[in-house]
């Protein structure tokens, strides 16, 4: 129990999530900074602007829906621990790993999405209430796609455990060079990811020059710090759930360790790479752009996966 | 029926750093109405400017605005040099259209950037304002300013551009031109960008025309007009350079008129300064006394055609002045490009006119511990002065 407690809260739950997180968020804010010739913030801005927005006074507006309003940051931060909490148990002991545990973890990677519309719809603003309804045509884009990449590589070797995958990737070296299939989900995946962080091209729902932060216009304070805090712990897990899919899982063992954070910092540049030369897309666009370019994709590579390719 | 929501752009909105107030009328993500409300910035310049002499009113009207700060007082003067009927000389026709035309060209860039950030592709942003930076520093070098170059005066220009000056403002422009055609072609050629630009907002030909559109914005329509070529003020009727028109009059040809125009500036600038080489000479007449009259003065600014009237009784101040900026009558093209859009495009379009912004404040350091200010406007004048001086020691290198 005491065990399970330290899992949640500590180690690989919400303390170790947020502490990576907020560092990948400088990553971002630094990478992005140079592409752009500015200079970037030091290391321990986002920690920073977390406590400062934890010492900030919490003001609900009067149209909004209170226990909604305030209950839905923690939504979404609950989901991300947990995401981050599975998927990280099942990468240092891939023998405790449940039949269908993959399912309960793309249920949880929706919480957040989850959150920022119940936020954004109890918030009373009609700038916010666009960016919820943004949000929830975003979801229903890029979910399809994402499920049916995410389960290709495990169609391929025929289980549904996240356990089996990340203990046949350290047989057989990792999925995305193996299989084409899983190269086809995997570059599904990504995208379906970016829209998933809300990063651009995908960063609809909070466009700033349009609808001016959208689901987050009415926040401030602790709520505030919260939703900033659950996107920058978006930023570690989402990676993670690709590489322990596609790059061979996350091991701490030896060189591994800095295998598995060479393997993060990777994605987490290309990420950035793709958010700063792309401008952001309409929202009609980009739903064009998930189901009828990266759905048929996926099902392509979904095919290919049961052909056993 | 359907649901109507109002969505408002403004007075205070990221998107105009101007309080300017947008009324979106919307069902859902589609925008059926659009509302527009002005006046938030009235700052009563025509007012003051009866109580001013002709030569303090040119420096009034270079307030108007912080990025066309040289197209007020060339408006202004070609106004009051009408009612006196002044012909100023050569060289002072050449200096202006090259303080112009650079003008021209810091101000196509500033907007590039904007549209990148109200698209949310913020690296283009940066990218353009860094490009735009050296032509801020070729204005200090030549001028002393960065913006309010203060070169234009009633029957000339107040400064002249020195002989050791032409070199290395051409080379300056020749690394400008490169990067230009860079950015245009990264800009022009990307599928993400022409998909939110291409067929957004589109102003017909007929609608341009019947809604007064000026500059770019009826450029991009395909209207040909420019006051530069109509009515030559300047030296724009003695160089060689093209209209640029195009027929789409989406934002996306609005881009390309705007880019593509640079290069034109350039080379209106190139040919102004090998002809300063030759033509010697005064850069001002001296005005005695403006006699009793009405004047009417015209600039093809950044964003269009900037219009003047002035009118004198014989004092030394002027009874009345009227100003016309672009962006005005620019404006109510929103009407009928904005309604039938998405939210997302109403604020690019509504930016694709280029409304005018003012930005111009310098630096204000305070000491943290004593609160007072660590730089007063001698200090501020002074440093200003040491950095003029180290860029045209760059430059002339």
């Amino acid at each position: 129990m005491l065990a399970n407690i330290f899992y949640f809260i500590v180690f690989p739950g919400f303390l170790f999530t947020a502490v990576i997180g907020l560092l990948a968020s400088w990553v971002d804010r630094k990478v992005t900074a140079r592409i752009q010739w500015r200079v970037g913030p030091p290391w321990y801005q986002n920690f920073v602007d977390f406590f400062k927005l934890l010492g900030k006074e919490t003001i609900v507006p009067k149209a909004a829906k209170k226990t909604g309003f305030l209950l839905a940051p923690l939504i979404g931060l609950i989901g991300v621990t947990l995401v981050s909490l599975i998927l990280w148990r099942m990468n240092l002991e891939p023998n405790i790993s449940f039949m269908g545990d993959v399912i309960v973890l793309i249920y949880l990677c929706m919480l957040p999405s989850l959150a920022i519309i119940i936020g954004g719809s109890a918030s009373g603003n009609p700038l916010a209430a666009l960016g919820a309804s943004r949000e929830m045509k975003l979801v229903l884009a890029d979910e399809l796609p994402f499920i049916i990449a995410i389960f290709t590589p495990l169609v391929r070797i025929a289980s549904i455990r996240i356990g089996s995958i990340v203990l046949y990737q350290q047989a057989n070296g990792m999925m995305l060079t193996h299989h084409l299939s899983s190269f086809i989900a995997f570059i599904v995946a990504f995208l379906c990811m970016q829209a998933k962080l809300t990063l651009a091209p995908f960063d609809i729902p909070e466009a700033e020059q349009e609808i001016m932060a959208g689901p987050f216009i009415e926040y401030s304070g602790p709520p505030l710090a919260i939703f900033k805090l659950t996107r920058s712990m978006m930023l570690f897990t989402m990676p993670v759930f690709l590489i322990t899919m596609f790059l061979g899982g996350l091991r701490f063992e030896g060189w591994s360790i800095l295998w598995s954070i060479v393997k993060y910092l990777l994605i987490l540049v290309l990420i950035i790479l793709v958010k700063n030369t792309n401008p952001r897309l309409r929202i009609d666009q980009s739903l064009r752009f998930f189901w009828l370019r990266l759905f048929p994709l996926a099902l392509i590579g979904f095919v290919l996966a049961l052909l056993g390719l | 029926m359907k649901n109507k929501t109002v969505i408002p752009i403004g007075p205070f909105h990221p998107l105009q750093e101007e309080p300017e107030f947008f009324e979106l009328v919307v069902e859902g993500e589609k925008v059926v109405d659009i509302n527009v409300h002005l006046g938030y910035n009235h700052r009563g310049i025509e007012k003051i400017a009866e109580s001013k002499t002709f030569d303090q009113m040119v420096f009034l009207v270079e307030r108007i605005c912080g990025i066309c700060s040289t197209s007020h007082p060339i408006a202004n003067c070609n106004a009051v040099e009408e009612i006196a009927g002044i012909e100023i000389p050569e060289r002072a026709k050449y200096i202006r259209s090259i303080i112009g035309e650079m003008e021209r060209l810091h101000s196509h860039l500033l907007w590039l950037g904007l549209a990148g950030h109200f698209i949310g592709y913020n690296t283009l942003w940066m990218w353009a304002w860094k490009y735009r930076e050296p032509i801020l520093e070729l204005f200090e070098a030549v001028t002393g300013n960065r913006n309010h170059y203060a070169m234009m005066k009633p029957g000339g220009v107040l400064r002249d551009i020195k002989e050791e000056d032409i070199a290395p403002l051409l080379k300056g422009l020749n690394e400008v031109e490169k990067k230009i055609g860079m950015l245009t072609k990264a800009a022009l050629d990307d599928p993400v960008l022409a998909a939110r630009l291409k067929g957004v907002g589109v102003l017909s030909k007929e609608d341009a025309i019947a809604y007064c559109a000026v500059g770019p914005t009826a450029r991009a329509s395909g209207v040909d007009i420019d006051v530069r070529r109509d009515e030559p003020y300047a030296a724009y009727g003695l160089v060689d350079w093209q209209v640029i028109t195009q027929e789409g009059g989406d934002v996306l040809a609005k881009t390309v008129v705007r880019l593509l125009e640079c290069f034109e500036s350039i080379k209106i600038i190139g040919q102004c300064l090998e002809r300063l080489r030759k033509v010697r000479g005064e850069i001002a007449v001296k005005v005695k006394e403006i006699p009793p009259g009405e004047g009417i003065g015209h600039h093809e600014a950044p964003r269009g055609e900037t219009f003047h009237y002035v009118r004198s009784d014989g004092s030394n101040t002027p009874v009345r002045l009227k100003v016309r900026a672009p962006t005005y009558v620019n404006l109510p093209t929103c009407k009928v490009t904005v309604p039938g859009e998405s939210v997302a495009d109403a604020t690019l379009i509504l930016a694709s006119i280029d409304p005018c912004y003012c930005c111009t404040e310098r630096i204000i350091t305070i000491n943290n511990k004593t609160g007072q200010r660590e730089l007063r406007g001698e200090d501020l004048l002074r440093l200003c002065r040491k950095k003029t001086e180290r860029i045209r020691r760059k430059l002339e290198k």
